[in-house]
C-alpha cells in the first residue's frame, strides 16, 4: 500500500468502531431487536458479509483469534477471503478450529461444536427483518415490531400447514427471542435453531446493506416459533456422514457422478476434521483413501 | 471418488492474476495513462465521480481503469475509498447562479436573459460512426464565448410573478443529513433524499423517470433550465468566522419546471423538481428532478399511484453498489440452505406421490 490509502486496525476507524460498538451493546440490552447503525462502504461487496465484517472488525483485538466459514466451511472462497481481509488489515491469529476461535464469523451455518463462555458468533445477515416478506415496507414493519403484532407470521406458518400439512420453511426459520421480539436467524439451516437457544457464547448479527445489528445475549431464551399440536423439528438424515460417521449433524450432498450417485459429508469441516483424527471414519472415507493411493503410486 | 473442496485461496490468487492479466490485454500496445482516461473518457469519469460522491478526478480514472471499464465496479472501488477518509467539515451551499456556465439551456422560454448556450452537446450531432476517430484525430481548436458572466436562474424568472414555489427552507433546527454516516430512516426528508438521488444509478433513476413520463406519475414537467459548468466550494472556517473557497467543481444542475393545480392549503403554481449531480450528465440530472417531484407527494397532498412516487421503494433501490453486490451474492455457495430446501422438496414429492394412483389418469377421470 502506497501512501495514496494507510488503514486504521481492522480497517475501521476508530469513530466508526465506536458507532458501531454502541449499537452491539444497545442489540445486546434490547435482545433480537433491530438495532440501525451507519453502516460504512466496505471494501468488499454488499450481501458478501459486509455487515458481518464490521461487527468482527469493532470486536476484534490483536489477541483474538478468529475462524470464518461459509456454509459450515473454512475453505469455501468467501470465507478465505473474509479471514485473508482480516490477516491483512489486523494481522489477527486465524484457526480453522472452532474450539480455539474467540470469534467465529460465519454465514449459513452454526458449528456442531458446542460453544463456549468467551467466544463470539458473528453471523452475516443479508435481510435482518423476518416479517420481509410478508410486509415489504420498512415503516410498516417496525410499527409491528414495537407493538408486539406477529399474527402475520402465525397465519404464514399456519398457510403452510394447511396447504402442505407442515411448515414449509426450511431456513432462516423465525425464533423469539428472550418471549419478545420474531428474530430472522441469518438463512441457517432450522437445523442449528436450537442451538442459538441458552447459548453460552454471545451471538450477533449484521446486516451491513440493510443497516442494521442486532444481538442474542449468552443464556438467552431462543424459541422456534411454532404450533402445539404441530411442534417445531429439525431435519433429520437417515444416514451418517459418510466421511467421520457423524450422527445428527447437518449434511452437505455430493454430486460424484452423472449416474445419480451420491455422497453426504458434514457440512462443518473442522467438525468432520476432527472426529476423523479421533479415528472416526465414514462408509466412504475407506475407500477414497485407498483410491487416492492407488492413483499416487 | 469424492475430492474435498480445498485449495480456495490459491484458487483466488490465480482468479486474481488472470484478472489482472485481461485487464493490462495485448502487452504489445501501450498501456492507458490516467491522463488520458481523465481527458478522453472525461464522461465515464464523471459519472463514476457522481456516483461515488467524491470528486476527484485522478482517482476516478485510476478506479475507470483497474475496473477495466466497468463502470460499477469503478464506482465502488471509489466509494470504498471515501468512506475511509476523514470529514473535517460541510461546505456552504454550493451556489450555482453564480456558476460560470457553459452549457445552459431552457425549454420554458425562447430567449432569457443570459441567453441560451449550447455548449459541448451531443445534441443534434448524427450518430453516425465517424472512422476518421480510427487513429489520430485532428480537432479544431473550440470557439468558446468570454467566460465569467453569472447567468441568472430560470425559477428566479418565474419567482418575480410568484408562479412557482421558492427554494423551500427545512424546518427550524433541521440538521442537514447525511446517509453515508447515519442509518437510513422513512420517511425520509427532502434533503437526504436528494442526497440518495445524487448517488443513485443513472440507469435505475433514468427508468423512473421514464416512467412517470409514460403516466405512472405524472408531473407534467418542463426542463425550465439546464446548466452545466465550475461552480465555487466553499467552507466556513470557525477560526476565521466566514467563508472560504475551497475551488471550484463542476456539475450539473436540472430545474425541472412541474404543473400543480394547487390544494387547499396552496394556490395554484408551478412546483419544482431539483437535480444536482457533479461533472456533465444532464441524463442524471434530468432522471433525477423528475423522480425528486414525483418524490413530494406528501407535499401536495398527492396519491401515492405509481413506483416512482414510493420513496420506501425508490431509495431503497436506487443504488447499484448495494443492489449489484446482493444480486452478484446469488453466486456465493447456497448449498447449505439449498439442502434443506432439497430435502423438503423431496419429502412434499414422497407424500405427493401415493396420493395419485395412477397418476394423470385420475386427473383426467375427474375433469370428465
Amino acid at each position: 500500500m502506497n501512501d495514496l490509502a494507510n488503514y486504521n486496525f481492522a480497517y475501521l476507524d476508530e469513530q466508526t468502531k465506536r458507532m458501531i460498538r454502541r449499537a452491539i451493546l444497545k442489540a445486546i440490552a434490547i435482545p433480537g431487536y433491530q438495532v440501525p447503525f451507519a453502516s460504512r462502504e466496505m471494501p468488499m461487496p454488499y450481501g458478501w458479509g459486509t455487515g458481518g465484517v464490521q461487527v468482527t472488525a469493532s470486536i476484534l483485538g490483536p489477541s483474538d483469534v478468529l475462524k470464518v466459514i461459509d456454509q459450515g466451511a473454512d475453505d469455501t472462497t468467501n470465507a478465505v477471503s473474509i479471514r485473508a481481509f482480516f490477516q491483512k488489515v489486523a494481522n489477527v491469529a486465524v484457526t480453522t478450529r472452532t474450539a480455539d476461535a474467540t470469534i467465529i464469523q460465519t454465514r449459513h451455518r452454526i458449528p456442531e461444536e458446542k460453544l463456549g463462555e468467551g467466544q463470539t458468533l458473528v453471523y452475516q445477515v443479508p435481510i435482518p427483518e423476518p416479517l420481509r416478506f410478508l410486509e415489504p415496507r420498512e415503516t410498516e414493519t417496525r410499527k409491528m415490531h414495537a407493538l408486539e403484532e406477529y399474527g402475520l407470521m402465525h397465519v404464514k406458518l399456519y398457510e403452510d400447514i394447511a396447504r402442505n400439512g407442515h411448515i414449509a420453511t426450511t431456513y432462516a426459520y423465525p425464533v423469539k427471542v428472550e418471549g419478545r421480539y420474531v428474530m430472522d436467524p441469518s438463512p441457517t439451516p432450522k437445523f442449528d435453531n436450537p442451538k442459538m437457544h441458552m447459548s453460552e457464547a454471545l451471538q450477533l448479527f449484521g446486516a451491513g446493506r440493510e443497516k442494521r445489528i442486532y444481538a442474542v445475549p449468552p443464556y438467552t431464551e431462543v424459541v422456534s416459533l411454532d404450533f402445539e399440536d404441530h411442534p417445531f423439528e429439525v431435519q433429520k438424515f437417515d444416514r451418517p456422514c459418510a466421511l467421520c460417521g457423524a450422527e445428527n449433524v447437518y449434511l452437505d450432498e455430493v454430486v460424484l457422478d452423472d449416474k445419480g450417485g451420491r455422497m453426504f459429508v458434514c457440512s462443518d469441516t473442522d467438525h468432520c476434521e476432527d472426529r476423523r483424527a479421533h479415528g472416526h471414519a465414514g462408509a466412504m472415507l475407506a475407500p477414497a483413501a485407498k483410491e487416492s493411493q492407488e492413483a499416487a503410486e | 471418488m469424492y475430492v474435498a473442496v480445498k485449495g480456495g485461496e490459491a484458487a483466488i490468487a490465480n482468479a486474481h492474476r488472470l484478472l489482472a492479466d485481461r485487464r493490462r490485454g495485448d502487452r504489445s500496445l501501450p498501456s492507458i495513462t490516467i491522463e488520458q482516461v481523465v481527458e478522453q473518457l472525461g464522461l465515464a469519469v464523471d459519472r463514476v465521480m457522481a456516483e461515488a460522491s467524491l470528486y476527484d478526478r485522478a482517482l476516478a480514472a485510476l478506479a475507470v481503469r483497474q475496473a477495466r471499464g466497468d463502470m460499477i465496479e469503478a464506482i465502488f472501488i471509489l466509494r470504498a475509498y471515501r468512506t475511509t477518509l476523514p470529514r473535517f467539515g460541510y461546505s456552504e451551499p454550493v451556489d450555482t447562479a453564480r456558476m460560470k456556465v457553459e452549457r445552459r439551456v431552457s425549454a420554458t422560454y425562447k430567449d432569457l436573459p443570459g441567453g441560451q448556450l449550447l455548449g459541448p452537446t451531443f445534441d443534434y450531432t448524427h450518430r453516425l460512426l465517424d472512422p476518421s476517430l480510427i487513429g489520430e484525430d485532428a480537432v479544431d481548436e473550440p470557439a468558446l464565448k468570454e467566460p465569467g458572466e453569472h447567468v441568472m436562474r430560470v425559477s428566479d424568472i418565474l419567482d418575480g410573478e410568484g408562479l412557482i414555489e421558492g427554494d423551500g427552507q427545512m424546518p427550524e433546527g433541521h440538521v442537514m443529513g447525511d446517509l453515508t454516516r447515519e442509518p437510513m430512516e422513512f420517511p425520509m426528508a427532502r434533503d437526504l433524499r436528494l442526497q440518495a438521488l445524487a448517488r443513485g444509478d443513472e440507469g435505475f433513476l433514468l427508468a423512473l423517470a421514464y416512467s412517470t413520463q409514460r403516466g405512472y406519475g405524472r408531473t407534467h414537467p418542463f426542463v425550465g433550465e439546464v446548466r452545466i459548468g465550475e461552480v465555487e466550494v466553499e467552507l466556513e472556517l470557525p477560526e476565521l468566522g466566514f467563508a472560504v473557497s475551497l475551488g471550484t467543481v463542476r456539475v450539473t444542475e436540472c430545474q425541472m419546471v412541474n404543473q400543480f393545480k394547487g390544494s387547499a392549503k396552496q394556490p395554484p403554481q408551478f412546483t419544482r423538481g431539483y437535480g444536482l449531480v457533479f461533472g456533465q450528465s444532464e441524463r442524471k440530472a434530468m432522471s433525477m428532478s423528475l423522480v425528486d417531484r414525483s418524490l413530494r407527494t406528501d407535499e401536495f397532498d398527492e396519491d401515492i399511484v405509481a413506483p416512482a412516487q414510493d420513496q420506501e421503494f425508490v431509495i431503497s433501490h436506487a443504488d447499484n453498489v448495494q443492489a449489484t453486490g446482493f444480486v452478484e451474492h446469488l453466486k456465493l455457495p447456497h448449498y447449505v440452505d439449498f439442502q434443506a430446501e432439497l430435502d423438503l422438496v423431496r419429502r412434499m414429492r414422497r407424500e405427493y406421490e401415493p396420493a395419485q394412483p395412477g397418476g394423470k389418469n385420475v386427473m383426467k377421470e375427474a375433469a370428465e
